[in-house]
């Protein structure tokens, strides 16, 4: 077994065998299945997987922003700083969202309000959640957009919605997401909209908020440019479950897991020789309500063999730090560590 | 905001009927402020002979009907009368139906098919009878009128913001707003609201319209407010003298009819100017 992990400290963000059903005519789905991680101060953790693997489902439970129905939490806590979130009213949820938790979403073009100003909009996001005066919460609004490095702050503040770039938008979402310093940030998905060259400048911005705060942050990306960017800490989902979890460069090293060899494969890099084709995953991922008995990537993974059909894996930690739910990544480490031995 | 108030100025202004309109609207308006003044005395009062035709007396440049009252003045009151219970009913209608619609749309669920059956059932009623009940049992009073006017008018309404809500509820801002804290009634309202009113504003426009007709048939039949000078009441009591004396229906039903149409054109070119997809037409 791994040894035990290096002392950190108290995380931010413990989800614990969180559980999160689709209630469908066609019976219950388990679209997020026993998802357990943690965010510390400072940490930002990738969530990566494929469209339907239930990351955003997971992010929007631990905001409780689930859309109800279909989709509900059924098992499992959602603990921040102590506090099991999936207990609370949805009153005290408000306090929490917006001031504690803050998140940002896909396409900045539509997360803004297109009928009022983006001053109003910012003003609002701060009174809010702080008892402050309209004039003072102006002048916040004003250093919040000089924060996320956008040009002539106070002539920006008239402007709407669809005066603005794409990029634009999302540094005045990401303004009204730190507007009250939030312990925590979840962007789910939050440069997927944009340009290339924009993406840099966004990711280059949120690490710099990181650094001068205390924030963890989670980003939900299917995008491994972006986790190696940005990421400390990487955890893979597929089908609802987590499967991989590792420090980001240990995981670009060398990832336990098939599906996460498939992503890298997958993923365009400028180290890769040129030329060299990139690799797909065969297959698509099953529906969930037709997940096959034992592991749910049995049917696209080049390793399979009989134990995988008839068992399924569970999370373990192989190596210290890391976990993998792969009865093939047990096996290969197992040899590995028998030959260190001999 | 001062550039795109004149950019909606310009589109409608570009709708020539549009225009007309409007020309009509503020005419009518502006009789029904200054009627004390044009008129300073009661317009039910009896002033001269009887059934002086139009245009064959100074005093008298409308005429006068079966009991000698001048119908210059009436029309100038009524006015007053037919703009307020317009104006009126359909605020009523539209508030009514924002709320109803609204909530509806956003809550879901059990209480969308509640309202919205409630709505249904509100919409099978025969409305000229159902105003004609609930003035009935009110009491013939101006107010009255409105509010029953109201009450049967509010449905389209409701239905129309309803479906504004519901494609607007799923959009990505709502869910930042709710991201940020907002309870449901500040979203419903400050966010989703405003997105919405455009159509609404539109429809409740051609509502001032249908309240005017309503309320000229609930004073034709008698039930309109006895104190107050009304259009329809006018018509109605000059129907009995339609054989010989046929001016004293026909410059109030001609008021009507130049009035509705106006308060129609207006609400084209109200469409015309808030619908972002005729912008560039």
């Amino acid at each position: 077994m791994a040894p035990e992990l290096a002392p950190r400290p108290a995380p931010i963000l413990a989800l614990d065998q969180l559980q999160v059903s689709l209630f469908t005519r066609r019976g219950v789905l388990p679209a997020v299945d026993g998802l357990s991680l943690t965010v510390a101060p400072g940490e930002t953790l990738a969530i990566v997987g494929e469209s339907g693997c239930g990351k955003s489902l997971a992010a929007l439970a631990v905001m409780r922003l689930l859309p109800e129905p279909p989709a509900k939490i059924v098992g499992g806590a959602v603990r921040f700083m102590g506090r099991d979130l999936a207990a609370l009213s949805e009153r005290e949820m408000q306090r929490v969202r917006g001031r504690d938790i803050s998140m940002i979403f896909q396409d900045p073009m539509t997360s803004l309000n297109p009928v009022t100003t983006v001053g109003a909009q910012l003003v609002e996001a701060i009174r809010r959640h702080t008892d402050v005066a309209h004039g003072e919460a102006v002048n916040r609004a004003v250093e919040l957009l000089r924060r996320v490095r956008i040009p002539d702050a106070e002539r920006r503040l008239t402007d709407y919605p669809h005066q603005m770039s794409g990029g634009m938008s999302q540094r005045v979402m990401i303004a009204m997401a730190i507007a009250c310093g939030p312990k925590l940030l979840i962007a789910d998905e939050p440069t997927t909209a944009l340009d290339v060259t924009v993406q840099a400048q966004i990711l280059e911005l949120m690490k710099e908020l990181q650094a001068t705060s205390e924030m963890g942050l989670i980003i939900i990306t299917h995008d491994l440019g972006v986790v190696a960017e940005i990421a400390d800490r990487v955890v893979v989902m597929y089908a609802g479950r987590k499967v991989e979890e590792a420090p980001v460069e240990a995981l670009f090293e060398r990832s336990l897991h098939p599906y996460t060899r498939g992503l890298l494969g997958a993923t365009p890099s400028a180290s890769r020789r040129r030329g060299g084709r990139l690799v797909d995953i065969a297959g698509s991922v099953p529906g969930l309500a037709e997940l096959p008995a034992g592991c749910a990537f049995q049917n696209r993974c080049p390793d399979v063999f009989d134990r995988c059909r008839a068992e399924r894996p569970m999370l373990a930690p192989l190596l210290p730090r890391r976990s993998a739910a792969c009865f093939g990544a047990e096996k290969e480490l197992s040899r590995d560590a028998a030959i260190v031995g001999a | 905001m001062l550039a795109s108030t004149l950019d909606f100025v310009r589109r409608f202004a570009r709708n020539r009927g549009a225009l007309v309109g409007f020309v009509l609207v503020l005419t009518v308006i502006g009789v029904a402020l200054a009627a004390p003044w044009m008129f300073p005395r009661n317009p039910l009062r009896i002033v001269g002979r009887p059934e002086i035709w139009p245009f064959t007396s100074w005093r008298y440049p409308l005429g006068t009907d079966s009991l000698g009252r001048d119908i210059a003045a009436m029309l100038a009151y009524g006015a007053r009368t037919t703009l307020l219970i317009g104006l009126f009913a359909s605020l009523t209608a539209t508030v009514i139906g924002i709320g109803v619609g609204a909530t509806a749309a956003y809550l879901g669920g059990w209480v969308d098919e509640v309202l919205m059956r409630c709505t249904e059932l509100f919409q099978t009623i025969p409305n000229l009878i159902f105003v004609l009940t609930i003035v009935a049992i009110l009491g013939q009073k101006i107010e009255y009128v409105t509010i029953a006017v109201g009450i049967v008018t509010w449905t389209p309404i409701a239905r129309l913001t309803r479906a504004e809500f519901l494609s607007l509820r799923d959009r990505e801002f709502v869910q930042a707003c709710r991201a940020m804290g907002m309870g449901n009634f500040r979203i419903m309202l400050g966010e989703i609201l405003p997105n919405a009113l455009p159509p609404v504003i539109v429809l409740s426009s051609l509502v001032i319209a249908g309240a005017v007709l309503f309320e000229s048939a609930v004073s034709f039949l008698g039930l309109g407010d006895p104190n107050v000078s009304s259009w329809g009441r006018l018509i109605g009591d000059g129907r009995t003298l339609i054989r010989t004396s046929w001016y004293i229906c026909a410059v109030p039903g001609l008021a009507i009819m130049l009035t509705v149409l106006a308060l129609n054109l207006v609400g084209d070119g109200l469409n015309d100017a808030l619908n972002p997809k005729l912008r560039d037409r």
